[in-house]
């Protein structure tokens, strides 16, 4: 599947990404990549870097469906990098096994709309790995990539945003990243974390998104939020692609005198509660938008710890712009996302209340 | 194979510029155009060939249908050429008749035995030879396998633990495969296996500790009793869910691979789980990555109340094995010279090949699925008995010890009197034991404690201080 075509629907640009402060600068000697590229970076360093790594998936030897795993079997041989049978919960299994020995398994799920066959092994199996054994054994060398996400014509099976059953799951680590260079340092954290991840990559982004990546080996630290832009009147919280709908629409309120404090949540498990408190604490407003459906989406958490936390200092009742509770549509795909008017409109809404 | 795919690529392209020309023309061109094609019969492969020229009416038939198509088409092509396709995996035969795999070979796949009902060897019968230290230990944590069980199964019906699960009628399984491997094998069990830990070296007050869940169980309390694990005595920790442990052997038996280690791992799991995705998964994983891996069976004939005849059509699990590219056996698994041998031959193959090997023992589940399980409700209590007595694997072979002359009765009171003394000895112990601290609760979730849980720690341990009575006194806060 090639993503050509993708600028159909929201448009995203270099430059939203690039005007990203971040809180940790590591040296900007990079040349622009797109995002399959630096995960693809990422890759190579984790495997170079390590020699208990592996990668495997279903077509990763060959380079992988969206290119992130280019060049890596030619470089460190089809022991380190290879395809597995079409078979998911095969792989998170085998996985898990792998990484129960003392190695960094990197497993490839092809789209995250089939990351559900091996959601028992994630759940059951994965999660619990340590816990239930005491701490004498873990799978923490596991790290699950996925892509996920809208991608403007996948329809139901290759659009969804499962993170929120994930979410609930104690003992994983849940991460998505928003741009390329978060991506890489993201991705490296999580492999080297010594905890089970999924990673959830944002597939519209894969070859839209560009900015510069430093190339060398940095990481980019778990379970901090970060705050992407200072604002006073509301804060957004969102991640992955959802962060430059999230970004375009403060550049739209600016204009009409509304600052917005955006944060992206990066780790979703265990999350930043801290930061986003800090942030509602300041502005008394809370906006989150996700393009998982509404009810039970990972937005519902972060609405009931706010509300729990700043009752008082609230101005309005939180506001949650996400995807309909339908499956994800194709034809319909402009309706279902929580587009940037929808966002909008919430945001002024919520400032006016 | 990458020679095949650049090949076959060929033919696909050659294929889609010549779509238009019918079948024969393509096939014609393509045997003129590629060698890989055997041009005639005196294949290399003498079984292809004896198998080709057993039916001449193939050739024959191949050979009317050719030359009805030629008339309207061009050359007649009548060597062999074109009754072998080169497909991946290797060469297939064409055969001219509509003809279907039958759903089963026939016959049963028969079971490997060495000790009869009566305890003696068969003649004839080729096994691994037992040293009699090894011979006595084998028996010795068989009897101790049946004492735990019963001592532990009352220690549940007084209510002083949760729950229990026996292992009765499975010893032979238990312990015989144990002592066919080496401790650097790693296992990953279901939770009818506690023999293979028992042999290696797991104390009965480990055990006991574990049933109690009190703060020397490794697993801190978190589980239900008989999840027992052990990081020393390379034993993963049991987990509920079932055949969730089998893929997670083939990537154990990957790591052992790539590390050039003199080992294997070995999973063990029942005839219900081999209905499980992660068994199909498992096996095929296994056989496509060629790794060190046996996967043991224990086909006991129910799976809770569903017999074997619910659970599959296949002949059991073994004949599985063969459609995954397994190499697989049938053992009586209540013959533990058998079980021995047969897991002695595979890990010596698992290691030396690399490959998976799929053992399937038949034995039966003799006690209840476990003690919240009442097996009579669906299952002829006549049956029970039958193989509670006569095929006791235990007392077979006890009759084959006794013989050698290495066993006695005296050895044997001997030796159950110590047994339960220790294990009653364990038992009080373990529950006299503290249970883990309630900062147990909290850790191991993650490698360290995240924000979240260390606030839902203080909000509980203030609560407690508020309402003490509300909680078992005997978990320390």
């Amino acid at each position: 599947m090639t993503l050509r075509g993708l600028g159909r629907g929201i448009s995203i640009g270099k430059r939203c990404f690039s005007s990203f402060t971040e809180v940790e600068k590591p040296p900007m000697d990079g040349k622009p990549i797109n995002l399959f590229s630096a995960i693809n970076q990422a890759l190579h360093i984790a495997l170079e870097t390590d020699p208990r790594a592996y990668v495997f998936g279903e077509d990763v030897g060959f380079g992988g469906v969206f290119r992130c795993t280019t060049g890596l079997a030619d470089r460190f041989g089809r022991n380190r990098v290879f395809n597995t049978p079409l078979c998911e919960q095969g792989i998170a299994g085998f996985a898990i096994g792998l990484a129960a020995m003392g190695n960094r398994a990197i497993a490839e799920i092809q789209f995250a709309d089939y990351i559900y066959p091996a959601f028992d092994q994630i759940v059951n199996e994965a999660a619990k790995f340590r816990y239930r054994s005491g701490n004498q054994f873990n799978c923490g060398g596991l790290t699950i990539r996925s892509p996920y996400g809208a991608v403007g014509h996948g329809g139901h099976y290759h659009s969804q945003s499962p993170e929120a059953f994930f979410c609930h799951v104690p003992g994983l680590k849940v991460v998505i990243p928003r741009s390329p260079r978060q991506a890489k340092g993201l991705l490296l954290a999580c492999i080297r974390d010594s905890n089970p991840v999924v990673f959830f990559e944002p597939k519209w982004l894969y070859r839209l998104a560009v900015e510069e990546v430093p190339e060398h080996d940095y990481m980019l630290p778990l379970s901090q939020a970060e705050v992407i832009r200072q604002g006073s009147d509301i804060t957004l919280v969102g991640w992955g692609a959802q962060l430059s709908v999230l970004e375009h629409a403060c550049d739209e309120v600016a204009k009409d005198g509304i600052s917005c404090e955006l944060i992206d949540l990066r780790t979703l498990i265990p999350w930043d509660k801290e930061t986003v408190e800090a942030s509602v604490r300041k502005t008394g407003r809370l906006l989150v938008s996700h393009e998982a459906p509404v009810t039970g989406g990972f937005g519902a958490e972060i609405s009931a710890s706010i509300a729990e936390r700043c009752f008082l200092r609230l101005e309005a009742p939180v506001a949650r712009i996400c995807g309909l509770d339908t499956p994800f549509p194709l034809v319909y795909e402009p309706f279902y996302m929580p587009t940037k008017n929808k966002v909008l409109d919430a945001i002024k809404a919520t400032v006016n209340y | 194979m990458a020679i095949w795919f650049l090949r076959s690529r060929l033919a696909h392209h050659l294929g889609q510029r010549i779509g238009s020309l019918d079948a024969l023309k393509l096939s014609s061109w393509a045997s003129s155009l590629h060698p890989w094609i055997p041009p005639s019969l005196d294949s290399s492969d003498d079984r292809y060939a004896s198998k080709f020229l057993r039916n001449p009416m193939d050739l024959y038939a191949a050979r009317r249908f050719r030359s009805a198509k030629a008339q309207e088409s061009v050359p007649v092509v009548t060597d062999g050429s074109n009754q072998v396709m080169d497909f991946p995996g290797g060469k297939v035969m064409f055969v001219p008749e509509l003809r279907f795999l039958a759903e089963s070979p026939g016959e049963r796949i028969s079971c490997y035995r060495i000790l009869d009902d009566d305890g003696k060897t068969i003649s004839g019968s080729s096994f691994q030879e037992v040293s009699k230290e090894i011979a006595l230990k084998m028996y010795s944590d068989m009897v101790t396998l049946q004492i735990m069980d019963t001592i532990f199964y009352e220690a549940q019906r007084q209510g002083r633990i949760s729950f229990y699960l026996t292992t009765i009628g499975e010893e032979a399984i238990n312990i015989a495969s144990a002592a066919a491997l080496t401790i650097d094998d790693i296992v990953f069990p279901q939770y009818r296996e506690p023999g293979v830990l028992l042999w290696r070296g797991f104390t009965l007050q480990e055990f006991a500790n574990q049933c109690f869940g009190n703060k020397l169980d490794y697993g801190k309390g978190r589980q239900m009793p008989i999840h027992y694990g052990s990081n020393r005595l390379n034993y993963f920790t049991v987990s509920s869910p079932i055949a969730t442990q089998v893929p997670h052997a083939v990537g154990a038996a990957y790591s052992l691979k790539m590390d050039k280690k003199h080992a294997c791992a070995v999973t063990y799991f029942g005839d219900g789980g081999t209905s499980e995705g992660d068994f199909h998964a498992a096996l095929n994983f296994a056989a496509v990555m060629e790794v060190p891996v046996i996967f043991f069976c224990r086909n006991n004939g129910w799976a809770i109340s569903t017999p074997t005849a619910e659970q599959f059509r296949s002949d059991g699990a073994v004949i599985r094995g063969q459609a995954y590219g397994i190499r697989s056996i049938r053992v009586d698994g209540n013959d533990a010279l058998a079980v021995y041998s047969a897991v002695h031959a595979a890990r010596e193959m698992a290691i030396r090949e690399s490959r998976p090997i799929l053992v399937e023992a038949l034995t039966y589940r003799v006690g209840h699925h476990s003690t919240s399980d009442d097996s009579t409700k669906y299952r002829p209590v006549d049956e029970i008995e039958h193989w509670r007595t006569a095929r006791d694997p235990v007392s077979r072979y006890r009759k084959w010890i006794e013989r050698n002359g290495w066993w006695c009765d005296d050895a044997e009171s001997e030796l159950r009197s110590n047994v339960r003394k220790e294990l009653l000895h364990a038992v009080q112990v373990a529950e006299r034991m503290d249970k883990p601290p309630l900062a147990e609760l909290f850790t191991d979730v993650y490698d360290q404690v995240p924000s979240n849980l260390r606030e839902q720690e203080r909000l509980l341990t203030e609560l407690i201080k508020q309402h003490p009575g509300d909680y078992p006194p005997e978990v320390p806060v």
